[in-house]
C-alpha cells in the first residue's frame, strides 16, 4: 500500500514536473506568469489523439503534437507577449488568461464538448515491483518524465542555449548589450516549453484515456501552484515542488481522507506558501548557478 | 418587455460588479480576479438566510454586504505580503477554495446549491421584475456615488497615489497598507450586496455560478469598457452583458468573446474605450478642443473683419 501510493505519488509528480516545467523557463527568462501555456498543453493533447486516429503511432502522435503546439507558442510570444512586456507583470498574465478562456471555447467549437477517448496502448510491459503494480502508461510517464527533465538539465547547465537562458534570465538588459540576441533566446524557450506541453498534454491524455477542452484547467492551477513553491523560474524546484505536491496529494488521498476535493490540495498549499515563504522552497535561479 | 427588464437587471448586477471592481483595480491598481467569488458570497448568505432563517430580503443586504466585505478584508490583509503577480494567482486560487466551500459545506447545500429563494417583497407586494430592476439601479447608483465620492477625497487620491508609486505614496504619508485593506474591503462588499440582489432574482444559486470564469468575465468587462473610470466600468458592463442576449448567437462564443476582447484590449487598447487616454477619449477631447477654438476664433476674428 506504502509502495504503491509511493508509486503513484511520484508518477503523478512527473506528470506536474513535466507541466510545470516549461511555464517555469518562461518565467524565469521574461517574469511573465504562461497560463496560456496550458492551452498549448490542451492542443497537443487534441493533435496526439487525432494524428494517432490516422496513424496509430504513439511516435508520431508526440512528434506532431509537440510541432502544432510549439508552432502556437511561437506565435503567442511573437505576437502577444513581446509587444505588451515592458507593462509590468499583470498585463501580459490577464491576456494570457484570455488566451487559454479563448482557446478552451476554440477546443469545444472545433472537437466537440464530449471528452474523446485516446485509446493508445503502450509499447512497455507492466511491471511488479514487490506487490505494487506499475502499468505500462506510468512506465512511460516516468520514462519520458526522467528523461525530459535531464534533458533539461543538461540544456541548461552544459550547453550554449542553457548560457542563454541563464544569462537572458538575471538580466535581460545586460544580456542584450552584451550581445545576446534576448529576441531568439525568448522564443526559444516558447518553442521548448510549448513542446514539452504538448508531452504532458499527450501523455495525460492516454493516463487517463480522455481528452476534452477543459482539460487544461485543473493542469493550470497546479502548474501555478508548482511554479510558486519551486521558487519562480527555478526549474530544479519546479521539480521538487511538482513531486512534493504529486506526493501529498496521493498520500493524503489514500491514508486521511479530505474533505475538500483532491485538486484543492494544491490551492492550499499555495496559499500557504505564498504567506509563509513567499520565495518558495528554493529561491533564485540556483538549477544553472 | 418583461424579457428586456430582465436582461436589465442581469445588466446592472454586473455593472455593481465592474464599478466596484474598478475601486481595486483601477484606483489602487491591484489585480483582483476574485469578484465573482465575491458575488457569490453575498449571493450565498442571502440564500441561506432567506430560505433557512426566513430573514427577510431587506436585512439580507447588509448581511451580504458584511459577509464579503470580511472575505474582502481577509484578502486585502493577504495583499499585503504579495506582489502584483502572485497577488493575481492568489486571487485566481480564492475562487477554487470558495466554489469547494459552497460545494463540500453542508450548511451552503452542497452540489446543488440552495433552490426556492423567496421573492422579496415590500408594503406586502411580491416583488416583480420591475422592482428588482429598481432595486438594481438604485444599489448602482450607491455604488457609482461612493466611487466618484473616492475620486474626490484625499482617501481616494492617495489610493490612486498607492496605484501609481507606492513607496512615494507612503514617503508622503499615505497609511499604504491600511488603505489598500479598507479598498479591498469596500470593492467585496459592494459585490457582495449584488449578490443579495442576485439570488432572489435567479431564485437559486448553485456552487458553479460563481467562480473563476465569472471573474474573469468581470475583469474583461472592466478592462474593455476602461479601467480606472467609473463610466468606463458602466459602458463595459453594459455593452458585453447586452451583447450576448441581443444576438443570441453570441452566446454560444460568450467565452471566445471575453477571451478574446481580453487579449485584444490589452495588446492593442489597454486604456479601454473610454478610459483615461484611450483613442476614443482622446479623439473626443480633440474634437471639443477644436470646436472651442473655433468658436473663440469666430468671436475675436469678427470685430476684426468689422475694422
Amino acid at each position: 500500500m506504502v509502495l504503491s501510493s509511493l508509486i503513484n505519488g511520484i508518477v503523478l509528480g512527473s506528470l506536474y514536473a513535466l507541466i510545470a516545467l516549461g511555464p517555469t523557463l518562461i518565467y524565469g527568462i521574461l517574469r511573465i506568469l504562461d497560463i496560456a501555456n496550458v492551452a498549448g498543453l490542451t492542443l497537443g493533447a487534441y493533435t496526439g489523439l487525432k494524428v494517432f486516429e490516422a496513424t496509430h503511432s504513439l511516435l508520431a502522435a508526440l512528434v506532431v503534437a509537440m510541432l502544432a503546439s510549439a508552432a502556437f507558442g511561437y506565435l503567442l510570444q511573437r505576437f502577444l507577449y513581446r509587444p505588451i512586456l515592458g507593462r509590468g507583470p499583470l498585463i501580459p498574465l490577464i491576456a494570457g488568461i484570455g488566451v487559454f478562456i479563448a482557446m478552451e471555447e476554440v477546443f469545444r467549437l472545433v472537437f466537440g464538448p464530449y471528452p474523446l477517448d485516446f485509446p493508445a496502448t503502450v509499447p512497455l510491459p507492466t511491471v511488479h515491483v514487490g506487490g505494487a503494480v506499475v502499468t505500462g502508461v506510468q512506465l512511460l510517464i516516468l520514462i519520458v518524465g526522467i528523461a525530459v527533465l535531464v534533458g533539461t538539465w543538461y540544456s541548461l547547465r552544459r550547453t550554449r542555449l542553457g548560457l542563454l537562458w541563464r544569462a537572458t534570465s538575471q538580466d535581460t538588459e545586460t544580456a542584450s548589450a552584451m550581445g545576446v540576441n534576448t529576441g531568439l533566446v525568448i522564443a526559444t524557450i516558447f518553442l521548448i516549453g510549448y513542446a514539452l506541453a504538448a508531452i504532458s498534454g499527450v501523455l495525460l491524455g492516454i493516463n487517463y484515456n480522455t481528452v476534452y477542452p477543459t482539460m487544461g484547467d485543473i493542469p493550470a492551477y497546479k502548474m501555478l501552484a508548482i511554479i510558486v513553491l519551486g521558487g519562480l523560474g527555478n526549474p530544479l524546484g519546479t521539480i521538487l515542488a511538482a513531486m512534493l505536491i504529486g506526493l501529498v496529494e496521493t498520500f493524503v488521498v489514500a491514508y486521511l481522507g479530505f474533505v475538500l476535493p483532491r485538486d484543492a490540495i494544491a490551492f492550499i498549499v499555495l496559499i500557504v506558501i505564498l504567506l509563509v515563504r513567499p520565495q518558495g522552497l528554493l529561491p533564485g535561479e540556483s538549477f544553472g548557478s | 418587455m418583461s424579457y428586456m427588464i430582465v436582461v436589465g437587471v442581469t445588466v446592472v448586477i454586473y455593472a455593481i460588479l465592474t464599478v466596484s471592481l474598478n475601486i481595486i483595480v483601477g484606483y489602487v491598481g491591484q489585480p483582483n480576479l476574485a469578484q465573482g467569488a465575491f458575488l457569490g458570497i453575498g449571493a450565498y448568505f442571502a440564500a441561506v438566510f432567506s430560505t433557512r432563517y426566513h430573514m427577510s430580503f431587506w436585512l439580507t443586504i447588509p448581511l451580504a454586504f458584511a459577509t464579503a466585505g470580511v472575505a474582502g478584508l481577509v484578502l486585502g490583509a493577504i495583499s499585503l505580503r504579495l506582489r502584483e503577480d502572485f497577488l493575481a494567482i492568489t486571487t485566481i486560487g480564492l475562487n477554487f477554495v470558495i466554489v469547494a466551500v459552497f460545494q463540500y459545506v453542508p450548511f451552503f447545500g452542497g452540489a446543488v446549491g440552495i433552490y426556492a429563494i423567496p421573492l422579496p417583497s415590500i408594503a406586502g407586494h411580491q416583488f416583480s421584475n420591475n422592482a428588482f430592476l429598481t432595486v438594481g439601479l438604485l444599489m448602482l447608483a450607491f455604488v457609482m456615488a461612493v466611487s466618484k465620492y473616492l475620486e474626490h477625497t484625499w482617501f481616494g487620491a492617495s489610493l490612486m497615489a498607492i496605484r501609481d508609486d507606492e513607496t512615494a505614496a507612503s514617503s508622503v504619508g499615505v497609511p499604504v497598507a491600511s488603505y489598500k485593506v479598507i479598498a479591498f474591503t469596500l470593492s467585496a462588499a459592494f459585490a457582495g450586496m449584488a449578490g443579495s440582489l442576485y439570488a432572489p432574482f435567479l431564485s437559486a444559486v448553485t456552487p458553479t455560478s460563481f467562480g473563476f470564469i465569472e471573474s474573469v468575465i468581470v475583469l474583461a468587462m472592466l478592462i474593455f469598457g476602461g479601467l480606472g473610470t467609473i463610466r468606463g466600468a458602466v459602458l463595459g458592463a453594459v455593452i458585453l452583458g447586452a451583447l450576448p442576449e441581443a444576438f443570441r448567437f453570441i452566446s454560444n462564443y460568450r467565452l471566445l468573446m471575453f477571451g478574446a476582447i481580453l487579449l485584444l484590449m490589452l495588446r492593442f487598447q489597454p486604456e479601454g474605450l473610454v478610459g483615461e487616454g484611450s483613442v476614443l477619449v482622446k479623439l473626443t477631447r480633440r474634437a471639443t478642443e477644436e470646436l472651442r477654438r473655433r468658436r473663440h476664433k469666430g468671436t475675436t476674428d469678427s470685430p476684426a473683419a468689422g475694422v
